[in-house]
């Protein structure tokens, strides 16, 4: 591969020049111009975050802060980030995938049955749970990508049709119990206290390698970078918050004195690990790129010789696989699978903290982080308003309606980001 | 021009592209009804045409977005089936589109490379597209972009048609197709896009324009092809022949001075010296 053909004076250009790097200050002056200009990114879901955390202290200031509250956040949240994750995939191209709730009630209800009824080793119950759930992402890409039906239709279909599958795997009895250790383990139990902080400190130190590295060799190579000053400021902010939250959770929390309950829940490192793997995939590798790319301009992409069909069927396949792994977690943190696993509000939850996050419904923007922090602030709202005394009823219209609101706060970015010339 | 008596005609090097009654149906539309096109290696090939004559249809055909239903296309002389884009983009053919094709959530450098990244390992290798992607810019004389990384919905139509031609010339293409490039630019952009048109003929390409503004043909086009109703009325030297022939062609399909007009033959050869002497047709 090589440059150009054309053979020309390469003129000075301000290009080739070395870069000027910005200073602190311009950098946040940008940022403020790009907010301004509509790309909020997950900025409103960051201090929606804030103020409800406060807001709950301040009502609830015994139970809301405590460890024992603060574990069970993570635990709830576990199951809505990770199905969200998969769904991130779905809205990047375009698409919307209905049948993900339903997917990890199949993948739950499966492993479940094959551990109970046919005493397999948990993994390869799980592997089954999520090769259920890769299957029915190949049939939804496969409909949309190869027959065409619209996705809101094709995943509605599996939709009805995995509810159903579902029923007839649980059949009668209506209430499956999951007895394996190791899966009961996944949301119920905690990692030693010192492996927290080892891992905490370890994941902290590798993103300010990472980090520095990346600010080092874009210096070296004269290319435009961050400021240093920036660059040290996101690894202690990440620091306090991953220290803190491993101190947080590294607090006696146990309500009786014969056992002791404390640590970092299993599920977290798994879920950093997912969403490590699957950032790593969208912003790092060709293959992210071209899911950005069919999200933002089908057609162009499909000129540029990018299997477009492919790259479509492999989101969805992407989405139902984390479905099903999100699954197994709620099957792991209920002890047990119902007719109704992955059901009620399980996919709206899951699609409106993609969406809370700063994902985009109309595709090509998003990313990963996004679904965990939409999934914290959902989260948030649960546990609070709970803790408040709310009834269900209560807590799913607020839901309902700081989803409509990140909606329109997409809608209208969207809207702002076309006058002023970004998308 | 060399003397055609020291070279023998199989030497003369064939045609970058060469299409022979290319035939294109969208259901009851004739989009394309028998198009003969030669593009040759250094020289500039306009494609005229009225609105709705095939032009871009006929570009979509080459570049593989659509199949040809029937023609045959010859690719240096080899048959070439030209299956999809990246098809296209593995002989050598770049395209320009007329609408650009560019993703704008993207920056400058992923859209120039979009389907062509450069790798380390499984990883994107940035810096390297970054930095390839700024010397191919500056060799277009390219000053007006702040930044390489912003999002390409924040640039200028001018801007983006030079996005879109940089794509185009970053690979060691052989064919580069540019659809209305001069269309939404203004004087000093357009003579800034024509030079480079001339350029990357000089460099030895073969490049197909296609324009309505007969300025811009007359100005950079060695040999100049014009469509008719999806038909291939001629295909002319541009030294050859006059603006009001060129229009009359684009408007009637056939010159009043009659005579079949055919595809010209290389410079360089015997031919080709009977067409500068007998003027624009050759039997
Ligand atoms: N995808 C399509 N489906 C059906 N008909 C089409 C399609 N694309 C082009 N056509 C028809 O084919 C004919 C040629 O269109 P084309 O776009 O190639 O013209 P053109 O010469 O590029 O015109 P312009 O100068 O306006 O760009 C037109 O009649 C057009 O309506
Ligand atoms: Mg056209």
């Amino acid at each position: 591969m090589s440059t150009s053909t054309v053979s020309s004076s390469a003129p000075s250009s301000p290009l080739t020049a070395a870069v000027e790097q910005p200073t602190f200050g311009e950098a946040v002056s940008n940022y403020v111009t790009k907010v301004r200009g509509g790309d909020m990114g997950s900025l409103p879901a960051l201090l929606a975050l804030v103020v409800l955390i406060f807001a709950f202290i301040a009502l609830r200031p015994q139970t809301f802060p405590s460890a024992l509250n603060f574990a069970n956040l993570f635990q709830q949240g576990a199951v809505i980030s990770t199905i969200s994750m998969g769904i991130v995939f779905v809205l990047l191209i375009g698409e919307i995938d209905l049948s993900a709730g339903f997917t990890s009630g199949l993948a739950g209800s499966t492993m479940a049955i094959l551990l109970l009824n046919h005493g397999w080793a948990w993994y390869l119950a799980v592997l089954a749970g999520v090769v259920a759930g890769a299957i029915v992402g190949l049939w939804n890409g496969f409909l949309v990508a190869k027959v065409g039906i619209p996705s809101f239709i094709a995943t509605l279909a599996a939709f009805l049709a995995l509810q159903g599958a579902v029923l007839l795997i649980i059949s009668n009895g209506g209430n499956v119990p999951v007895h394996d250790k190791v899966i009961l383990a996944i949301e119920n139990k905690n990692l030693p206290v010192i492996w927290g902080w080892a891992l905490g400190v370890l994941a902290v130190l590798a993103y300010a390698a990472g980090s520095l590295n990346t600010w080092a060799s874009r210096r070296r190579n004269g290319l435009l970078a961050v400021p240093l000053g920036l660059v040290v400021v996101k690894i202690v902010v990440l620091a306090a918050f991953v220290l803190g939250a491993v101190a947080l959770l590294s607090q006696e929390r146990s309500r009786t004195t014969f056992v002791s309950i404390k640590g970092v829940p299993i599920v977290v490192p798994i879920i950093v690990v997912l969403a490590l793997l699957l950032g790593f995939v969208l912003t790092r590798t060709a293959f992210g790129r071209h899911i950005y790319a069919v999200g933002g301009n089908a057609e162009a992409t499909r000129r540029a010789g990018i299997p477009v069909a492919r790259v479509r069927i492999a989101c969805f396949i992407i989405c139902s696989t984390m479905a099903a792994i999100a699954g197994i977690f709620a099957a792991s943190r209920a002890t047990s699978v119902d007719p109704n696993a992955g059901g009620s509000n399980t996919l709206l939850y899951a699609v409106g903290a993609a969406v809370i996050g700063g994902t985009s419904l109309f595709g090509g923007k998003g990313r990963v982080i996004d679904a965990l922090i939409g999934g914290a602030v959902i989260a948030v709202i649960d546990n609070g308003m709970g803790l408040l005394g709310y009834s269900a009823g209560v807590k799913y219209i607020v839901t309902g309606a700081v989803l409509a609101a990140a909606a329109a706060v997409d809608a209208l970015s969207r809207r702002r980001a076309r006058a002023t010339g970004r998308v | 021009m060399t003397d055609p008596a020291t070279h023998a005609p199989d030497l003369v090097p064939p045609p970058t592209l060469e299409v022979r009654g290319g035939l294109k149906n969208f259901g009851a539309v004739h989009a394309l009804r028998g198009v003969d096109l030669v593009a040759r290696p250094g020289e500039v090939t306009a494609l005229v045409g009225d609105n709705g004559a095939g032009k871009s249809t006929l570009i979509k055909c080459i570049a593989g977005i659509y199949a040809f239903d029937a023609g045959e296309v010859l690719f240096e002389g080899q048959p070439a089936h030209i299956a999809d884009p990246s098809k296209a983009n593995e002989l050598g053919i770049e395209v320009v589109y007329q609408d650009l094709a560019l993703c704008d959530n993207l920056d400058i450098v992923h859209n120039m490379f979009l389907g062509r990244e450069l790798k380390k390992g499984i990883r994107l290798d940035e810096s390297t597209m970054e930095r390839q992607a700024a010397e191919v810019l500056a060799s277009l004389s390219v000053r007006t972009v702040r930044s390489i990384r912003q999002h390409v919905a924040s640039l200028s139509g001018g801007q983006r048609q030079t996005v879109a031609i940089a794509r185009a010339v970053l690979w060691n293409s052989k064919l580069v197709i540019l659809d209305e490039p001069t269309a939404a630019l203004g004087v000093a952009q357009t003579e800034q896009v024509l030079q480079l048109v001339r350029r990357l003929a000089d460099a030895g390409l073969a490049v197909v324009l296609v324009s309505h503004n007969m300025n811009d043909v007359f100005e950079v086009a060695d040999s100049i092809s014009v469509l008719y109703l999806g038909q291939t009325a001629a295909q002319l030297r541009a030294a050859d022949t006059t603006r009001a022939q060129i229009i009359e062609l684009i408007t009637s399909g056939s010159q009043e001075s009659g005579g079949p007009v055919t595809v010209p033959p290389a410079p360089g050869t015997a031919a080709a010296k009977l067409d500068t002497k007998n003027g624009s047709t050759q039997a």
